[in-house]
């Protein structure tokens, strides 16, 4: 549908409609604070800008080619907002504050409104819908970054002595982080050219015949290449778990402690401790 | 195939390193060549180093326990050293686990670890006729 008429009324009326725009943005109670002022208004004056350019070559769907400009300037504003923490209700107003001006102008203006306000519902609607789908897709992008950086920092591998490994596993197993577990612990294996590694699993909150295996998969790589694996900070409840699952755990060494564990890696390393001697 | 996996031959011990991609008939000549070399030097013990080796299949993974239990009939250890961590992975997702073949991380402690687990088993013949104990797994806790 093609409204030539609505098109020139954004031509002439653009100054206009851009001061009615911000204030009508004002008064829906925009949070002007956490987003800079200035941006806000650049965006604006930016956003209808380009909605006239574009309008100008027919207003037919937002998919469109000609309307690229308009799609790339609310992506990034609705990814900025959903990263400077504003809500998607507040996001939506951004574009949906334009509808009451546009409508008002077109009331004053057009012989046949109804139609014209048809075409600026539709193309207001489908400017909002297209800023939440970036919004959403911001979102997402910071859920993925935050996952991605918690599997970096859940999973670090520590040097106990010469020789041993430790590394504390804290919070749920899953495949893809048993996965990052595994081979980190491989590297560093090799790096360190350790003989004994402690698999630390006090912070696990719950172990299942999933995480068993995994863990059992890690201790067998860890054997393949030369180095003896401890599994330590078993608590009783999973003890009692592991045994009712009826999960083998075969001849890998088990102990309740880390303590425990490094003591009898340390005797293995053939190092003794000795209480200081009193003079 | 000319091509073949140099073994080397240190006191009562056979050395091999394979440091080129495996192929199947390869790995055939090496178990071959192998057995051969075991006998013909009475050897004690044979220490295999894959650091080289990147890509593991599962024909690899049984050729080594393969080798393993030729050996162990032949009354000579084998160990495993140099592992690569990739390949430690794919070996267990391929559900190889190579019980039985004693590893270790590298040339060095694998030759120590070597000589510890050949010079057990002559102790235990010593002692008294030989009770048939598997001296390759460590003391437990």
């Amino acid at each position: 549908m093609y409204s030539t008429a609505l098109v020139e009324l954004l031509r002439t009326h653009e100054r206009p409609l851009l001061d009615a725009w911000i204030g009508a943005q004002r008064a829906a109670g925009m949070r002007i604070d956490l987003l800079n002022e200035t941006t806000i208004l650049a965006n604006s004056a930016e956003l209808l800008r380009r909605i006239t350019v574009a309008a100008a070559q027919g207003l037919g769907n937002l998919r469109e080619p000609h309307w690229q400009p308009v799609r790339a300037l609310l992506e990034r504003f609705s990814f900025d907002q959903s990263r400077a923490g504003l809500t998607p209700a507040q996001t939506a107003t951004f574009v949906f504050s334009l509808k009451e001006p546009l409508f008002k102008l077109i009331q004053n203006e057009c012989d046949d409104p109804l139609a014209e306000i048809w075409a600026a519902t539709r193309l207001i609607d489908d400017l909002g819908l297209y800023s939440m789908e970036s919004y959403m897709s911001g979102r997402e992008t910071v859920i993925r970054e935050q996952q991605e950086s918690m599997l970096e920092l859940s999973t670090p591998v520590v040097e106990l002595w010469d020789g041993i490994l430790a590394i504390p596993l804290i919070g749920a197993l899953d495949s893809n982080r048993t996965q990052v577990v595994m081979e980190s612990l491989l590297e560093k294996i090799v790096q360190t050219e350790s003989d004994i590694a402690i698999i630390d699993i006090t912070g696990v909150p719950t172990v299942d015949t999933m995480v068993a295996q995994h863990l059992l998969k890690t201790v067998t790589a860890a054997r393949l290449m030369g180095a003896q694996c401890i599994i330590s900070g078993i608590r009783p409840q999973i003890a009692a778990t592991i045994v009712h699952l009826g999960v083998d755990l075969g001849d890998v060494i088990t102990k309740a402690s880390l303590a425990d564990a490094f003591r009898l890696a340390l005797r293995q390393q053939g190092v003794r401790l000795a209480a200081p001697v009193r003079v | 195939m000319i091509e073949r996996i140099p073994i080397l031959k240190l006191g009562p011990f056979l050395l091999l390193s394979i440091q080129v991609d495996m192929h199947d008939q390869l790995a055939l000549d090496l178990q071959e060549d192998l057995t051969e070399q075991i006998v013909r030097h009475k050897a004690k013990g044979v220490l295999i180093d894959i650091s080289a080796l990147e890509i593991v299949d599962s024909f690899i993974g049984r050729m080594l326990s393969h080798i393993a239990q030729v050996s162990r009939i032949l009354d000579a250890k084998v160990i495993v050293v140099g592992m690569q961590p990739a390949v430690a992975i794919t070996l267990v997702e391929l559900g190889l686990s190579l019980d039985g073949i004693a590893t270790a991380l590298n040339m060095e402690k694998g030759m120590r670890r070597l000589e510890a687990m050949v010079a057990a088993d002559e102790s235990l013949e010593e002692s008294e006729g030989g009770e048939d104990t598997d001296a390759s797994t460590p003391p437990g806790d």
